[in-house]
């Protein structure tokens, strides 16, 4: 029969017409957390219903392997940075939006192992991930925070030291499965040091 | 007669003897024209430019290398010449057989390869664009990717952009005395802009849209009973059905189609060129940037290229993981291809809609492994960046997998075919719409659901096998009508194979493991020589061909665009048919600009 094909389709679309208000049913005396519990069904495999998120008023929570412009670790007591300014991630860097400027002793004129400034075009960073994942010292780490728009893209959005410092319980929060396992790695690091010298001086 | 045996095994795959065979009975059938390239790591053979097209055609027509894949140049400013390499396939499978033809820098002419081949058309242009080599005998030798105001060749080692800072990547300016400097900053405007000697910027009409009118074949009246004129009209480059900044210039008889040209180049940034400047890993995320819609298979198809010469061995984790995101990306890229060109038929985003919630699973996944939903810059010369993750959200991530692959994926593609693969009005738009025969889709270059729609079982896949695929049982899906009906039921059938690829991978994959071959290094050492690799991308056909000197940066990187060279035939395939088909048979082809322009 011709158009049975036409007809055919529209029971899809009734269908999913139907499953949108289902689902919205479901939620609808679901108690104080619905909304938190809805959001997190809305994007699972079980879902049948509406997929639509309403930004900004909810947000998808990031994964944490999710990459954003970056951001330097400092430590949360000493506020000192990690970075030794080695320089690997201006190297690595594709779009070469990463400025370096190395800090020399003021009194040898030597240089030493931490940045004077450092800074970060926004604009040109790609969010490729490449300098987080060559650092050697896990000094520059990628961001989970995308909304960094600005209503003067002249003056802000190159980044400098200090904009770019975040703390390194921050990183923990965002990155706790990265972040245990690269202590673990530096523990067991440290231990061996530790039992070198160890052997060291008992010879 | 010494082309016996090659013409015997006329149609069978090629192999390293073939082309060991080939080359010998090239260079013994035109002695003094061919000779083999001397360099080390460089195959295939030099042709001299005056026998270049018979040459062309004994490999098309007698040693059964019918399909061009790439055309491109290469510039050697210390030799002194230009370099035109083409790669050449036979349908059956196997390698590539390579040849190349040389030329001044100062005169650099080359027989255009357009009549043995008409796929060479788009790409010996944009040679042109780039490099300037002159095709003698090319119909049609314009500028493609750029515009008629633009002074110079690009691509010429010795022409520098507005930008230009250093050759090559790092800058020495970023460290270790690094200083912040706005990019736009370098480039005043208007300072270091360059026009070709006797180019008025103002008031002056393009010689170059000039010629693509004049180029239009206008009849004069038309032939119907109503003695109308011809009209020649633009669509796009601002037009939703254009999937991006793209136009088509038309000659209409009525509503009828008599010629059309595309034209592109709107979103052209010199990829190549930037490329170049690049090191080896550093390119990989720009080759996310290229077809956006499918990074992971584009990463896929650049590690290729940069794996031949590195001598690097996949850890088998890795290789099971690359098949995994791959065959992924290109059921994103189908539902997508899908749901748009049923969008372009009228189905307006209903049916999309619906299909992107699958794709919006897929690139949760790609999330939550890469880091990223679409840029994913995820592979590494010799594996993957990491490993999957053991959680997405709070599901464990192979039982997300799981209910993807099993559950959810059938069950749309079932619910498609219910809802609209049988629709009277789909078929009716579709069937018989855009056909574009076997012969002409050889002839043409074109790769993809494209070529397999129109009977061809052409896939990289199976030709020139890569990664895991040898391993992986799958059809190569084709179908046989050449139309637009056709060229949207082999996406559906690409889902159903590359679903049963996922199933193996889920079955087989080996638990935690290496990733990646060796230490991680933004260094690699590559070798010199030339390499073409290939992947099969949703799209078609991705190739790159790079030369390495055995420096840190590619010395040529180029980029074969499935999207760009399909376009070939699209003039061809529209001629007699309305303006709304266009729009069908341009979605069927399914382009991406951000490919297409480079």
């Amino acid at each position: 029969m011709y158009g049975k094909g036409i007809v055919k389709g529209l029971g899809v679309t009734c269908k999913h017409f139907f499953e949108t208000y289902i689902e919205d049913f479901k939620w609808l005396f679901a108690g104080r957390d619905r909304k938190a519990r809805s959001l997190a069904a809305r994007n699972s495999t079980r879902e049948r219903g509406v997929f639509t998120v309403q930004y900004p008023e909810e947000k998808i929570p990031s994964p944490e392997r999710f990459r954003f412009v970056p951001f330097l670790l400092v430590d949360d007591q000493t506020q000192a940075y990690r970075c030794t300014s080695c320089g690997i991630c201006a190297k690595v860097c594709p779009p070469q939006c990463i400025w370096i400027e190395r800090g020399t002793d003021p009194v040898t004129g030597r240089p030493v192992p931490s940045p004077r400034n450092f800074w970060i075009d926004i604009d040109v960073c790609m969010n490729c991930g490449f300098c987080a994942e060559f650092c050697p010292f896990d000094a520059i780490k990628m961001d989970h925070d995308y909304e960094l728009a600005s209503y003067d893209r002249t003056s802000r959005h190159i980044f400098d030291k200090q904009r770019l410092a975040r703390p390194v319980s921050y990183y923990a929060s965002l990155r706790p499965v990265d972040y245990a396992e690269e202590e673990r790695v530096r523990a067991e690091e440290e231990a061996r040091k530790a039992a070198k010298r160890q052997g060291v001086t008992t010879q | 007669m010494t082309e016996a045996p090659v013409n015997e095994s006329f149609a069978a795959p090629a192999t390293a003897e073939t082309f060991q065979q080939v080359q010998a009975t090239l260079i013994e059938q035109f002695p003094g024209a061919v000779s083999a390239d001397t360099r080390k790591g460089y195959p295939g053979v030099v042709v001299s430019n005056d026998q270049l097209v018979a040459v062309a055609t004994a490999l098309r027509d007698r040693l059964g290398f019918s399909y061009l894949s790439s055309v491109t140049g290469v510039d050697y400013p210390a030799e002194g010449y230009l370099e035109s390499v083409y790669h050449t396939y036979r349908l059956a499978g196997g390698p590539a057989f390579v040849f190349r033809a040389r030329a001044p820098r100062d005169n650099p002419e080359i027989p255009s390869l357009v009549p043995v081949w008409p796929g060479a058309d788009f790409q010996e242009r944009e040679a042109y664009d780039l490099f300037g080599i002159q095709y003698t005998g090319h119909p049609n030798l314009r500028r493609i990717l750029l515009w008629d105001g633009f002074a110079g060749h690009p691509l010429r080692k010795d022409w520098k952009e507005p930008f230009y800072e250093e050759e090559l990547k790092p800058f020495k300016s970023r460290w270790p005395g690094g200083h912040a400097v706005r990019a736009e900053s370098g480039n005043p405007f208007g300072k270091n802009v360059q026009y070709p000697a006797g180019w008025v910027p103002e008031g002056v009409i393009s010689r170059a849209e000039k010629a693509v009118y004049d180029s239009m074949r206008e009849t004069g009246a038309s032939s119907g009973a109503l003695q109308t004129d011809q009209i020649v009209v633009n669509l796009g480059p601002q037009h939703p059905s254009t999937h991006g900044v793209f136009r088509m210039v038309v000659t209409l008889d009525g509503e009828t189609i008599v010629d059309l040209q595309p034209v592109v180049g709107y979103l052209h940034r010199n990829h190549e060129q930037i490329g170049e400047r690049n090191t080896w890993l550093m390119n990989m995320p720009y080759t996310d940037r290229l077809d956006y819609l499918s990074s992971l298979c584009s990463n896929w198809a650049y590690a290729n290229a940069v794996e031949r010469l590195m001598n690097v061995k996949v850890p088998e984790r890795a290789e099971y993981i690359r098949v995994l995101m791959a065959e992924l990306t290109r059921i994103c890229n189908h539902v997508w291809a899908l749901g748009f060109l049923l969008n372009d038929l009228g189905a307006f985003f209903t049916p999309a809609l619906y299909l992107i919630e699958e794709r919006e699973l897929i690139l949760d996944f790609f999330e939550a492994t890469t880091g990223s939903r679409m840029m994913c810059n995820y592979f590494r010369f010799g594996g993957v960046a990491r490993d999957l993750p053991e959680k997405l959200r709070d599901e464990n991530v192979m039982a997300f997998l799981h209910a993807m692959i099993y559950e959810r994926l059938p069950r749309a593609m079932e619910e498609l075919d219910r809802y609209i693969t049988g629709n009277e009005i789909v078929k009716a738009r579709c069937q018989g719409v855009g056909v574009l025969p076997a012969d002409k889709a050889v002839a043409y270059s074109t790769a993809g659901p494209v070529l397999r729609a129109s009977g061809v079982p052409y896939d990289v896949r199976r030709a020139e096998p890569y990664g895991l695929y040898p391993e992986l049982e799958f059809d190569v899906a084709v179908r046989y009508n050449c139309d637009v009906y056709d060229r949207y039921l082999i996406r559906i059938d690409e889902i159903h194979q590359s679903l049963r690829i996922l199933r193996q991978v889920l079955e087989r994959m080996p638990g935690k493991g290496e990733v990646l071959e060796g230490k991680p290094t933004y260094l690699p050492k590559v070798s010199p020589g030339e390499s073409y690799g290939r992947g099969e991308n949703p799209k078609g056909e991705l190739g790159f061909y790079v030369v390495s000197t055995g420096k840190a940066n590619p010395y040529r990187y180029h980029v074969r665009a499935p999207s760009f060279i399909n376009l070939t035939p699209m003039g061809e395939m529209c001629k007699g048919h309305k303006v709304a088909d266009v729009v069908a048979i341009l979605g069927s082809i399914d382009i991406v600009l951000g490919e297409t322009d480079r």
